[in-house]
């Protein structure tokens, strides 16, 4: 086994990680930063990102109601001090980005421009086009390079986190091209490997999104946090799943049934607004947990039309005009023509929710420290109580920003004040036992099980059972059903035997990260019984503040199910309310 | 949208250098939907024919420029090659131009050097604004650098590119297109500190101007003509520092 030694590894090399490794390696030339990736830092999925990143901006905005969208947005699960910390250095990071390079769309007048996103009073959402999150990941990606202190790992699959008295020390990682494995030591570990929406069957997530990070430290005993907290999108394509920006309707799309009624003005968010002339905060732009649970009635009410890939609404952008849509749309006006086969400028596009984004992820607070010393977390992978129960779209871009700054400067201070501490002999043999274990797996016989059939039954529970509406029947049949699959996963053959870029023992570690975070969305899905943001119970239809407003905190049992504790959630000055998206606020 | 079946040949190259001594072509046959790209195929083949197949994917939506492979014979970003614009057999390769890693995955440690190499990052001689203000860039500064930000690295340009395949010292088309990005960037001084590698014998120079890097890029980044602007900007720039006239941004 190869040895690196470094002061700080990051494991995931997308918006978070790039943005982390820059910060350290500013701060200080002579901190080696390890920057370990399973895809070209470019391949990330940040890139797939479309809308923008909020940010306060204009003169009319405050910190205050960006404050007041999170936390309402998030229906009150959001820590606070965590808020209000992000919409404060927002700004600042997203100018730095603009310093830096990112070609942010702008005004005539050369300013930055804004749009207006869901769940937004006000418009703050910087945007580069319809490709913002591809310019910030080329951005931060081509910024990196002029760091000779950050040293990339690309294409290196993180095993397993070392960890010893209590403290992270390192991580195992796999070079795809060789079979070799390396064990990389390290005082600090920021984990940035982002969401797991390969746990679903229709995600607009790559095939890359496999909760790796979170399933390492989920592993390594840290909690996973308000895991049952999962984002449809309401508007992807039918078929590939693949995202159509908020920001079609942020620049006036409409929402229409198959009678061409505009269905969200009966789910609390009307009354109509005109066509063409979208009003901030209701209609179309109601967050996105809302409208996605609007269609799901619509569909029960037989007002959606039926498709070869399920039913669709409509989302009609005629009326923009061409003009705007090649100019502000132009990468999603050409996948839906390339892939449903609509020209969004002459027709309506089919759509329908899309799991697209956790809420949950590993346990941290406001600087990305998790429970477990040395164990840092960021961007989607983490849940640092920013989101709360529904993630308001362009939030998370800018978090890979914020959290990714906060968290590397507290990771500095951290390695710097830890250094060495010893335990090289009981941290080789960690490793290899990780080694062993992924040996053992590539040989080992009896193909009971394969790895598509298996991850297909999976996916299907979860969408079936942990889709947008849940109850507790559902609920705990998906757990026993994740509980078995965990079992079955022991009779998979890799049947691929090669050291070299082998993709099939890749699959079946992925699927094992599938698989743990998937018993933690099913867990906490049974055991919070309350409706709330992205969570909705068909048996408990109401938010319970009294019992539930609380974090979930699932802990891994070796053989069993996880166990499950609850944490305060922090409230600093917005307390509890009612989340008012109709038209008729003020 | 369209249920329509459609049954492919797919001729794929395979590659393990743990024990082949040259690659070899292996024949899948797969029942396809009208409407998929040659990628949902080859996923097909690795979840249903054959689990060791080796390639590259995330996205599937044509951004994170993963899956170029060669299809037929051209280089192709395979999560946006339709099969319905294809025959019934397709043959699909490793981009051309790079040693082949395992299968359909090329080694691309070359150009990843090359994107190194042309400083591709905002350069300042003068202070940026103050943390809080941005740069002024009117949108028609914008749209000068626009279309070439949207490369996705996705090498199919380097497959093309006939002079990368006689010389692989050449900087080839994605990185001289980032560069010029850059220079282009009115936030950007460092078209000077750029200048010495792209005027370099294996810089802009050495494009032959075929254009078969814009030919195939899925992006529409047009490889060629930045290059053909480098060069006349790098004349002006190798002038302007001969003559001792400062400056050296337009």
């Amino acid at each position: 086994m190869e040895h690196i030694k470094a002061d700080v590894v990051i494991v995931g090399a997308g918006g978070a990680g790039l943005r982390a490794a820059i910060a350290v390696a500013e701060a200080d030339p002579k901190l080696k930063v390890a920057l370990v990736s399973k895809v070209y830092p470019m391949r990330s999925h940040t890139c797939a990102a479309e809308g923008g990143a909020a940010g306060v901006k204009g003169a009319d905005d405050s910190l205050e109601m960006h404050f007041n969208d999170t936390v309402g947005g998030g229906d009150w699960l959001c820590d606070q001090d965590v808020v209000e910390d992000f919409v404060q250095r927002a700004p600042r990071e997203l100018m730095q980005l603009e310093h830096w390079g990112c070609p942010w769309s702008r005004e005539d007048d050369g300013s930055v421009a804004v749009r207006a996103f869901g769940g937004m009073k006000k418009k703050r959402t910087w945007y580069a086009a319809d490709k913002s999150g591809f310019h910030i990941l080329h951005t931060l990606f081509q910024t990196s390079l002029q760091f000779p202190s950050i040293n990339r790992y690309d294409e290196y699959f993180a095993l397993d986190l070392l960890h010893l008295d209590g403290r992270c020390r390192g991580v195992v990682a796999m070079e795809m091209r060789s079979g070799r494995f390396f064990q990389f030591d390290a005082p600090a570990v920021i984990v940035a490997t982002g969401g797991a929406g390969q746990v679903f069957p229709f995600t607009t997530n790559g095939a890359i999104k496999t909760g790796d990070g979170m399933a390492m430290a989920y592993r390594a005993g840290v909690p996973l946090k308000d895991m049952e907290f999962v984002q449809y999108h309401p508007t992807g394509l039918p078929g590939t799943g693949i995202l159509l920006t908020e920001g079609c309707r942020g620049e006036g799309g409409i929402l229409v049934n198959k009678h061409g009624y505009r269905y969200l003005q009966d789910y609390g968010m009307g009354p109509e607004t005109p066509v063409g002339h979208p009003v901030l905060k209701t209609m179309e732009l109601g967050p996105r947990d809302r409208l996605s649970q609007a269609f799901w009635h619509e569909q029960k009410k037989g007002n959606t039309i039926e498709t070869p890939w399920g039913d669709c609404v409509l989302l009609d952008m005629r009326h923009l005009g061409a003009k705007k849509i090649m100019e502000r749309l132009p990468l999603v006006q050409e996948l839906a023509h390339a892939y449903v086969g609509v020209d969004m400028i002459k027709d309506p596009v089919p759509v329908r929710p899309v799991v697209h984004f956790m809420m949950g992820g590993i346990d941290t607070n406001i600087n990305g420290e998790s429970p477990m010393p040395g164990l840092f977390a960021i961007g989607e992978t983490a849940c640092s109580g920013l989101h709360g129960a529904n993630r308001l779209g362009s939030n998370s871009l800018t978090d890979l920003l914020v959290s990714g700054k906060r968290c590397a400067d507290t990771a500095i201070a951290y390695a710097q004040k830890a250094g060495a501490s010893g335990g090289d002999e009981a941290l080789r043999a960690q490793a290899e036992a990780i080694v062993t274990g992924v040996r053992e797996l590539l040989q080992q016989g009896g193909a009971t099980e394969t790895i598509a059939g298996l991850r297909r039954e999976m996916r299907t529970i979860l969408e079936d059972c942990a889709g947008i509406y849940r109850d507790e029947a559902g609920t705990q049949m998906a757990c026993e059903k994740v509980a078995e699959f965990r079992q079955r996963y022991k009779g998979i053959e890799i049947n691929d035997k090669s050291n070299v870029f082998n993709t099939d023992l890749q699959s079946a570690l992925e699927l094992r990260n599938l698989l743990d975070v998937a018993e933690t969305i099913t867990e906490g899905s049974l055991q919070r019984r309350e409706s709330r943001g992205a969570h909705q119970r068909l048996d408990y239809t109401e938010r319970d503040d009294v019992n539930f407003l609380k974090h979930t905190l699932c802990y891994r049992q070796p053989d069993a199910r996880p166990r499950v504790e609850w944490s305060e959630v922090l409230i600093t000055r917005s307390q509890p309310g009612t989340r008012d998206y109709s038209g008729s606020k003020n | 949208m369209s249920t329509r079946t459609r049954t492919l040949e797919l001729e794929i190259m395979r590659y393990d250098p743990e024990k082949d001594k040259q690659p070899w072509f292996q024949s899948y046959t797969v029942p396809c939907l009208e409407d998929w790209v040659i990628l949902d195929a080859i996923n097909y083949v690795k979840e249903n024919l054959d689990t060791t197949l080796a390639y590259r994917w995330s996205c599937h939506m044509m951004v994170c420029g993963s899956c170029g492979m060669m299809v037929n014979g051209e280089p192709s970003l395979t999560c946006k090659t339709f099969i319905r614009e294809l025959p019934d057999k397709v043959r699909i390769e490793p981009l051309e131009n790079f040693p082949i890693e395992r299968d359909l995955v090329v080694v691309l440690d070359d150009v990843i050097q090359k994107l190194h190499k042309v400083q591709p990052y905002i350069i300042r001689k003068d202070p940026p604004p103050a943390g809080d203000q941005e740069y002024i860039q009117t949108p028609g500064q914008l749209a000068i650098f626009k279309q070439l930000t949207m490369c996705i690295n996705c090498m199919c340009c380097y497959a093309a590119c006939p002079q990368y395949a006689l010389d692989r010292n050449f900087i080839g088309p994605a990185a001289l297109a980032l560069a010029h990005r850059y220079n282009r960037d009115n936030r950007d001084q460092g078209k000077s500190d750029r200048l010495d590698i792209l005027a370099d014998h294996d810089g802009v120079w050495d494009c032959s101007f075929v254009g078969a890097c814009s030919e195939v890029c899925p992006k529409h980044v047009d490889p060629a003509a930045a290059i053909q602007q480098m060069k006349i900007d790098g004349a002006v720039e190798f002038w302007k520092q001969k003559m001792g006239i400062p400056g050296g941004k337009p």
